[in-house]
């Protein structure tokens, strides 16, 4: 040990700065710091503001047990009373027939452009279409099923109609989002099941997916609360009906966003006011419950590691 | 319940490039094979397609014989998920199903198979488990995530799952460049125990590891950058490296090069 220490080298009396601090990067450090914290506030205000005017106008009305279980039946915009149920019953049962076609679709088509078709022709054309939906409009998206369902088959108004037009718009959405957590999922997974003699499809169906579900599930609730805020397309492909109507192959349907737009036009009225501003809210909750229960199943399926 | 691979003539391309040339070899049964040689000489590739894995990349493809006993295994009409069901696979870094617990992962091969049998499924991973070292340490607790385990213990696992399906050859891809010392041992002492029930074909960056733990040695080059990687040299690794017939094989072991 000694040995050591007397061939230790002389310290050679050089101080170095090892403060990294000079001026002008900490300028900009600051400056940045307060841009970015500054940005984010202004995103932060409009949303928080929205949420505090919607929840102290419409939570009074989410009180009593009539919004939740009567229709607007009866009840003109001058009167108080009724209910939500007809119109969130209509929501729900729009979105889950839009979520019924078109999850599979979605799911299947990212399994084809990650899983099959990956650096293929077709698959670049179908990417590409993609991209072109993920673009198109509500109201296109209506005034197409519109053409389509009303125009050459000649079927009615219904709550069927404005499912299709939403399955185009949510497509597109939990397409890219299940490809993006289909890309995620290592290679050495696939192989290894590849390995085992395990073959392609049920190392999709039994190792591929099951990795990638809690990721897919998010973009599925993702692509519905989209969905079912959207107003054009129950504006052209169903009326708005007062009554309950669970229906969706007949007659007129009420739904969230079309309540809101009934009684809109007689904002000035305070009981309509009151019934917008609880629309409203209960339209937030629906979609916050629905990415709870999201979050609720992807931690109830996460990868586990401990 | 192992057999003995003869590979003659076997050109490796990916694309346009040909990324192995003209490999002939011999690998006997019940015995430990090493491959070594510079990174990029083409014996992870080499290795790939002994079980046709090579195939997972889009554009690679192969020419020449690899027999499997009697059998060709690019013949006609040779199923490559076939072919993978006695040819199992190690691979580089552990990679056990996240989703699955570490009973599911060493009963996967066998349940994503279709086999449904519990009693059958228990025994299957028990004996697994104890063929590759790991049935005392995670005796207690098969019901946890496989993804739970150390890096040593998750490699075990991945052992035991390929010795699961009973290959008759296992190939292990660098299996422990990723492992602390411990767990390198962990692992060698394995492969010694697995030689008695299966071809064993290994291969290492690590020449002490090959020289630990093979039978035989097999030495990979590649004349330069770009150029396709050749088989330099096989013998009894006793003999690679003690006294190598070809000079490259030499100084690539005495560490002259690569």
């Amino acid at each position: 040990m000694t040995a050591v220490a007397e061939n230790k080298p002389a310290y050679d009396g050089k101080v170095l700065d090892l403060t990294g601090k000079s001026g002008a990067r900490a300028f900009k450090n600051t400056l940045a710091t307060v841009l970015i914290v500054l940005a984010f506030a202004v995103a932060m205000i409009p949303l928080l503001w929205i949420l505090f005017t919607v929840v102290s106008k419409g939570y009074h009305l989410l009180l009593s047990a009539d919004w939740w279980s009567q229709s607007q039946r009866g009840i003109t915009v001058r009167r108080a009373g009724g209910g939500a149920y007809h119109a969130i019953m209509g929501t729900l049962i729009m979105a889950l027939i839009t979520a019924v076609i078109a999850v599979p679709i979605a799911i299947l088509g990212a399994i084809y452009l990650v899983e099959y078709g990956k650096g293929t022709r077709a698959a670049k054309v179908v990417s590409f279409m993609i991209d072109i939906l993920t673009g198109v409009p509500s109201i296109v998206a209506a005034l197409f099923v519109y053409a389509v369902w009303i125009t050459v088959f000649g079927f009615n108004r219904v709550g069927f109609a404005v499912s299709l037009s939403l399955v185009l718009l949510m497509l597109p959405v939990v397409l890219r989002s299940t490809e993006e957590m289909l890309k995620l999922v290592p290679d050495e997974l696939r192989e290894a099941s590849y390995a085992l003699g395990v073959p392609k499809w049920k190392t999709i169906l039994k190792v591929v997916v099951p990795t990638a579900f809690g990721g897919i599930i998010t973009g599925v609730m993702l692509g519905l609360a989209r969905v079912m805020g959207e107003t054009a397309p129950l504006l052209i492909l169903v009326g708005y009906s007062k009554n309950i109507n669970l229906n969706p192959f007949n007659g007129f349907m009420g739904a969230l966003p079309t309540m809101i737009n009934q009684d809109r036009t007689e904002l000035a009225l305070p009981n309509a006011a009151d019934r917008v501003w609880a629309a409203a809210l209960t339209l937030i909750l629906l979609v916050l419950a629905l990415n709870l229960l999201a979050r609720l199943i992807a931690r109830f399926s996460a990868i586990k590691s401990k | 319940m192992a057999k003995r691979i003869e590979v003659s003539g076997l050109n490796v391309y990916y694309g346009d490039f040909k990324a192995v040339e003209d490999v002939s070899m011999t690998v006997e049964p019940r015995s430990v094979t090493a491959f070594i040689g510079p990174s990029g000489c083409g014996k992870s590739t080499f290795l790939r397609t002994l079980n046709r894995m090579h195939e997972v990349i889009p554009g690679a493809r192969v020419e020449g014989k690899v027999m499997l006993d009697q059998q060709d295994l690019y013949g006609a009409g040779i199923d490559p998920v076939a072919v993978r069901r006695v040819v199992g696979m190690v691979f580089q870094r552990p990679n056990p199903f996240p989703t699955m617990s570490i009973f599911d992962n060493v009963a996967s091969g066998l349940k994503l198979n279709g086999v449904k049998d519990r009693k059958k499924l228990t025994e299957v991973v028990e004996s697994s488990l104890k063929g590759a070292n790991l049935w005392n340490e995670v005796k207690d607790r098969l019901d946890k995530p496989g993804a739970g385990l150390s890096g040593g213990q998750q490699q075990r696992l991945c052992i035991a799952r390929a010795i699961a399906v009973e290959p008759e050859v296992i190939l292990m891809d660098e299996p422990c460049s990723a492992l602390d010392p411990i767990s390198t041992l962990a692992i060698e002492d394995l492969i010694e125990k697995l030689k008695d029930r299966f071809t064993v074909v290994i291969v290492t960056h690590n020449m002490q590891q090959a020289a630990r733990v093979s039978d035989q040695t097999a030495f990979f080059n590649l004349a330069a950058t770009g150029k396709p990687g050749r088989l330099i040299e096989m013998a009894p690794t006793k003999q690679i490296f003690s006294n190598p017939a070809e000079k490259a094989t030499e100084d690539y072991i005495t560490g002259r090069f690569g």
